[in-house]
């Protein structure tokens, strides 16, 4: 049960981007389709995941004036190996989120929970709670990306349901799109957590 | 360290910690890279055999093994295409740096011997999504299909040309006409010699 709140925190209670307003250089820029913001949530999770392992499991080797190196270090290689992979195994996608996949190391999410969660409890509950905020994120930008994607180019996941040539809210695409999607996501967030606290 | 208590942080046990991770981070990434080195590679060169196939006519030479460049067209890489030793087309890698994206937009064209385009490819772009990215789309890349830049004028029709630009991205269909009149007008300067 507790656990079970530690993974769902993540999406509701303390999302990263329409609760905590963490990560928003990444939300708003690759969200301009759905495949995008679903790509970049899940390559961010995959480094959540690791890093708060492994900083779980070293938190009592770490001496903590360095940690915060220390942290860095364990970030930027978790990133560096997600963005080799990707460049490998899905070279189309790494293409269209370019330099935000490198520049996962600095996303405050994963330092944050590094520093506020995985150095300070135990191995099960920091893997939970990076498997919980990094789906959480996946979550927002997908659905960033998909309103975005069906109002800005008439189309989902690439799949377009309207006939070629017609028009769209174009403006949803560009990036003043973002920040008007964003807005109104977080007001129905706001709404919704209102009316269920 | 039998007590569940921290490293202090001395002098000694920083250096030595800092040490350990970098290292045993610099061997993981050393691992991965040998292991995506050759995927990586082979990609890219998937990518652009691709295109050599959509943008070429038949052929059996290997255009990629043959491929060179010119000095009078710096950054453009030319794939010449043979079929029982004669030369059937040539595929031009092109690319134009005034698109909207941040990075290049990176095009292959196709030619017959007599000059005509083919067809064109996109190897690369950034451009905007849901705008200038439709340049990938049959629909706007179709209009380039076996015309003659001698007849057909490789500009958007707002600048008096014969293409018809992607809606709101003007500037995209301008760098896209742009790479594709580079790689015309320098295959046009090699058979002149």
């Amino acid at each position: 049960m507790k656990l079970w709140r530690e993974f769902s925190k993540g999406f509701f209670k303390e999302n990263a981007v329409f609760v905590l307003l963490l990560g928003m250089c990444p939300t708003l820029a690759v969200t301009g389709s759905a495949i995008n913001g679903l790509g970049m949530g899940l390559a961010t999770t995959a480094v959540l995941v690791g890093s708060n392992l492994v900083i779980s499991l070293l938190k009592r080797w770490i001496p903590d004036k360095v940690r915060i190196p220390v942290f860095i270090v364990v970030i930027a290689s978790f990133v560096t190996i997600i963005d080799l992979s990707m460049a490998a195994y899905l070279p189309d996608l790494h293409k269209a989120l370019g330099i935000f996949i490198p520049l996962i190391v600095v996303n405050c999410i994963i330092l944050g929970r590094a520093e506020a969660f995985a150095s300070k409890r135990g191995v099960v509950e920091s893997l939970i709670d990076g498997l919980g905020m990094g789906l959480g994120f996946a979550f927002a930008l997908t659905l960033l990306g998909s309103v975005r994607e069906i109002l800005g180019a008439g189309s989902i996941f690439g799949w377009s349901f309207l006939p070629e040539g017609s028009t769209t809210i174009l403006l949803f695409i560009l990036s003043p799109g973002a920040f008007i999607t964003l807005g109104f996501l977080i007001a129905l967030i706001n709404v919704m957590r209102r009316r269920f606290a | 360290m039998a007590e569940r208590k921290k490293l202090p942080s001395t002098f000694f046990n920083m250096v030595v910690v800092l040490t350990l991770v970098c290292v045993v981070s610099a061997l993981a990434l050393g691992f991965t890279y040998s292991r995506t080195k050759d995927a990586i590679a082979q990609g890219k060169i998937n990518k652009i055999l691709d295109a050599l196939k959509i943008v070429l006519p038949e052929f059996d030479n290997n255009p990629y093994q043959e491929k060179y460049t010119l000095e009078t067209a710096p950054g453009l890489i030319f794939y010449p295409a043979l079929r029982d030793g004669k030369r059937v087309g040539t595929a031009v890698q092109t690319f134009s740096s005034q698109g909207f994206g941040s990075e290049d937009i990176r095009l292959m064209v196709g030619f017959d011997v007599s000059g005509r385009i083919i067809s064109v490819s996109v190897l690369g772009q950034a451009e905007t999504p849901g705008l200038g990215t439709k340049m990938e789309e049959p629909s706007f890349r179709e209009q380039f299909r076996d015309k003659d830049p001698a007849s057909f004028k490789l500009s958007v029709k707002k600048d008096g040309g014969d293409v018809d630009a992607i809606t709101a991205a003007t500037i995209s269909s301008r760098a896209f006409c742009d790479g594709v009149d580079k790689a015309y007008t320098a295959l046009q300067q090699e058979t002149e010699r």
